[in-house]
């Protein structure tokens, strides 16, 4: 058994659970701070510290063993600033950064946003080009982004780093990105009607044939 | 990692053949030998898992046994002393679930200019579609066509599909893509803007779309930021309990109660969207799942006290490929795409002993016999697992690619200093999808006037087995259904009396039948608190 602080109490949990599987153990019936439970949704944003250990760390909850004196606080809602926008009206230049989230060049370079990503990526980079206008960048350094709010909570500048990666990547994907145009060829012809005939055709075959057709067809290598 | 000697022993074996594997293209089974492999292995086809439901609509037929308990359990307003008169939120539509579906129908129902409003148990986005890694069907390439993508939905899910739903999906597959690339979502492209596609089990073209393995989190961020953006409200940590009529049968609305406080709520809509999702966290037959924290069937129940159908049940989805090892994240989703791109299935001696893209139903079906009858299971401590061999994946496609194109996954072991472009991996079945669910025709319309059901929570368009990437694009196509033709729709309601008889109907049926029950249903969460096993 290992002894755990959760929120400060001590309670002793069996070796090789998940911090949110000790929370459980423990006897809590969650609400908050639980969601996906598998590292995609960023509820479970757990700050702990090691009995005697000067750093803090960060994790998720639902991802993360826990130790042997781990003094573990649950941050199961973070007050990000979510700016509203209109994703058909806005421009992709820097302009738009400076009018939506004008704290990003408040950033004083601390890089505690990285040191405190529960993903491991690099906040701080993603923030720079976000300055420079330079979405493509942004978007991809932070992509793997849950959004569980941990780096914002240690901004002394105040920003929402999350939010500032999400209007990068709409941005990006909407309009940097080339256009795929066999998808666009392909709406056109659908809307157009020209699939329409072989989808009756097909919806009309007995099921004999239907089944014939599926265990005969061939398959792209 | 913690290996055991056998676990050891049995790793040696796949590395020593992994050559010969990779060159192997291990056949294809056939219809009959599949066949024969889903009725003695498959989890749907063992008696004891199921009973027969004894009220309401699909009185007569089988249903996994902790669904039927949900559907005899008391209502949770049994006793409560509620005041319908007393409205909290008065809406065109009234959307209940904050994921992919959910949060399609509110964007298309506010796009037509309805007053439209999502009410969550949980968090908007705190749903299975965040989770959905692999990718999201559609048949857009030259040499792929909506009749072929029908024929490989059709036949994946045994032509139990209903015909009508099928066409929907794989019809408007291409312009959902569309829609949700030009509200920014990031797709894996090209330089020139090509979509990257790969195969999923089951599919006869590459038409799996994907952003890496986060597909489903990259599209739910971007239908969240999009239904915020649009102002629309968000009721969270809020559960709909049971669903309001009117005095001319219509559905009217929803009793809701705040999972923190215990407030209860009244909304008065137009018209309801269930949107509630799918059943991971029954844990049917014992199965961990990879499901989110809120995958309880609510939908499922709330719809049929109403007097909506249930469809196909009886019919679940065993993914394959769960972590069956470490037991920190046992039951999670190994995502299928580690198969796409070319990581086989191996047994404990070695052998490549199934082609790795059969369909779902299929490729659980013989994990499970390799684990049971065939002996060829390797022991976790928590039971028997067979291997998937991810190094193979950068052998085939180059240094790299794995950490490119599975970020998730490699992140996700690496946390247990597993690093799986270097060791294969152990899986087993998960519980990760319900093929069946309410039923409803392609405008995704139920038998209650007024009440429509998009995503998890609607059977029929997958048969009795889903193909990989047909759940993202169903919640996307039904989805913006629903808000389209709700929205349409309560420009001609008038909301008559709002009422609860229908409860007390059917508790009236049960006790009637000779059920009683000391349960209470929806269930809205798993209860792992104080050392039950959160399997």
């Amino acid at each position: 058994m290992l002894n755990v602080y959760l929120m400060g109490k001590k309670y002793e949990v069996p070796e090789g659970l998940t911090i949110m599987g000790a929370m459980e153990y423990a006897g809590y019936q969650l609400v908050r701070g639980c969601g996906c439970r598998n590292g995609f949704c960023g509820a479970c944003a757990t700050i702990y510290r090691i009995k005697g250990e000067r750093e803090l760390k960060v994790a998720l909850a639902c991802q993360t063993t826990v130790q042997e004196d781990m003094y573990v606080a649950t941050l199961p809602f973070f007050p990000l600033e979510k700016q509203v926008y209109d994703i058909n009206e806005v421009k992709a230049d820097a302009q738009i950064m400076m009018q939506l989230y004008p704290e990003i060049y408040s950033c004083i370079g601390c890089n505690a946003c990285t040191n405190g990503c529960s993903q491991g990526l690099d906040v701080m980079q993603y923030i720079a080009a976000a300055q420079r206008g330079d979405f493509a960048t942004c978007a991809e350094i932070s992509f793997d982004c849950v959004m569980c709010g941990i780096c914002s909570s240690r901004c002394p500048a105040g920003i929402s780093h999350p939010q500032v990666g999400v209007l990068a990547r709409r941005i990006n994907g909407k309009y940097i990105a080339p256009e795929a145009k066999h998808l666009t060829e392909r709406v056109k012809e659908i809307q157009d009607g020209l699939c329409t005939e072989a989808i009756e055709a097909i919806m009309a075959k007995p099921i004999n044939e239907l089944k014939e057709l599926y265990n005969t067809r061939d398959i792209e290598k | 990692m913690d290996y055991t000697k056998e676990m050891l022993a049995s790793m040696a074996k796949v590395e020593a053949a992994r050559e010969k594997n990779i060159a192997l293209e291990p056949r294809r089974l056939t219809a009959e030998e599949k066949e024969a492999l889903l009725n003695q292995y498959h989890p749907d086809y063992k008696d004891e898992g199921f009973t027969t439901i004894k009220v309401g609509p699909n009185a007569g037929q089988k249903a996994p046994i902790e669904l039927n308990e949900m559907l005899e359990a008391n209502s949770r307003v049994k006793d409560m002393d509620i005041d319908l008169s007393q409205v909290d939120y008065d809406v065109d539509v009234l959307v209940i679930g904050g994921g992919g579906s959910g949060s399609s129908a509110a964007i298309e129902a506010h796009e037509a200019g309805a007053k439209v409003m999502i009410v969550t148990k949980l968090r908007i986005g705190d749903a299975n579609t965040m989770m959905a890694e692999g990718g999201i069907q559609a048949a857009d390439k030259e040499n792929d066509s909506p009749a072929q993508h029908y024929l490989d939905v059709m036949g994946g899910g045994h032509y139990a599909n209903i015909p009508e739903l099928v066409r929907k999906l794989v019809m408007d597959g291409p312009k959902s893509i569309k829609w949700l690339n030009e509200l920014g979502v990031e797709f894996d492209k090209d330089s020139d803007g090509t979509m990257v596609t790969t195969h999923g089990g089951g599919t006869s073209r590459k038409r799996m779309h994907a952003a890496a393995d986060y597909s489903g989190a990259e599209i739910m961020r971007t239908l969240r930021d999009e239904v915020l953006n649009r102002e629309i409200p968000v009721v969270d940590f809020t559960a709909a309990i049971e669903l309001i009529k009117d005095e001319n049968g219509r559905c009217a609305g929803a009793v809701l109660q705040n999972m923190e406080t215990g407030k209860i709520l009244i909304a008065r809509a137009k018209a309801v969207i269930l949107a509630t999702g799918g059943a991971g966290r029954m844990h049917y037959q014992g199965f961990p799942t990879s499901n989110h924290y809120g995958a309880t069937a609510d939908g499922l129940v709330l719809g049929y006290r109403a007097g909506a159908k249930l469809l196909y049940q009886d019919t679940l989805q065993y993914h394959p490929t769960g972590v069956a090892f470490p037991a920190q994240i046992f039951g999670a989703l190994v995502t299928e795409k580690v198969r796409s791109m070319g990581a086989k299935l191996i047994n404990s001696e070695g052998e490549a002993y199934i082609h790795p893209l059969e369909t779902r139903d299929v490729n659980a079906a013989g994990v499970i016999r390799e684990c049971s009858t065939n002996g060829k299971g390797v022991d976790t401590g928590m039971g028997k697992a067979v291997w998937l061999d991810t190094p193979m994946i950068d052998m085939i496609h180059g240094e790299g690619t794995l950490e490119k194109r599975l970020p998730a996954m490699l992140r996700m072991y690496m946390k247990y200093d597993i690093d799986i472009r270097k060791v294969p991996i152990l899986i087993y079945p998960t519980l990760h999808y319900q093929n069946g669910g309410l039923e409803i025709n392609d405008k995704d319309e139920t038998c209650v006037p007024g009440l429509y059901v998009a995503g998890e929570a609607a059977g029929g368009i997958h048969g009795r087995n889903r193909l990989m990437g047909n759940s993202l694009l169903d919640i996307i196509v039904f989805g913006r259904n629903a808000g389209q033709v709700a929205a349409e729709a309560v420009k001609t309601v008038e909301v008559g009396k709002l009422n609860l008889n229908h409860v007390d109907e059917y508790a009236a049926e049960l006790a009637k039948a000779g059920i009683s029950s000391d349960m209470v249903s929806p269930k809205l969460l798993p209860n792992y608190a104080n050392g039950r096993k959160a399997i």
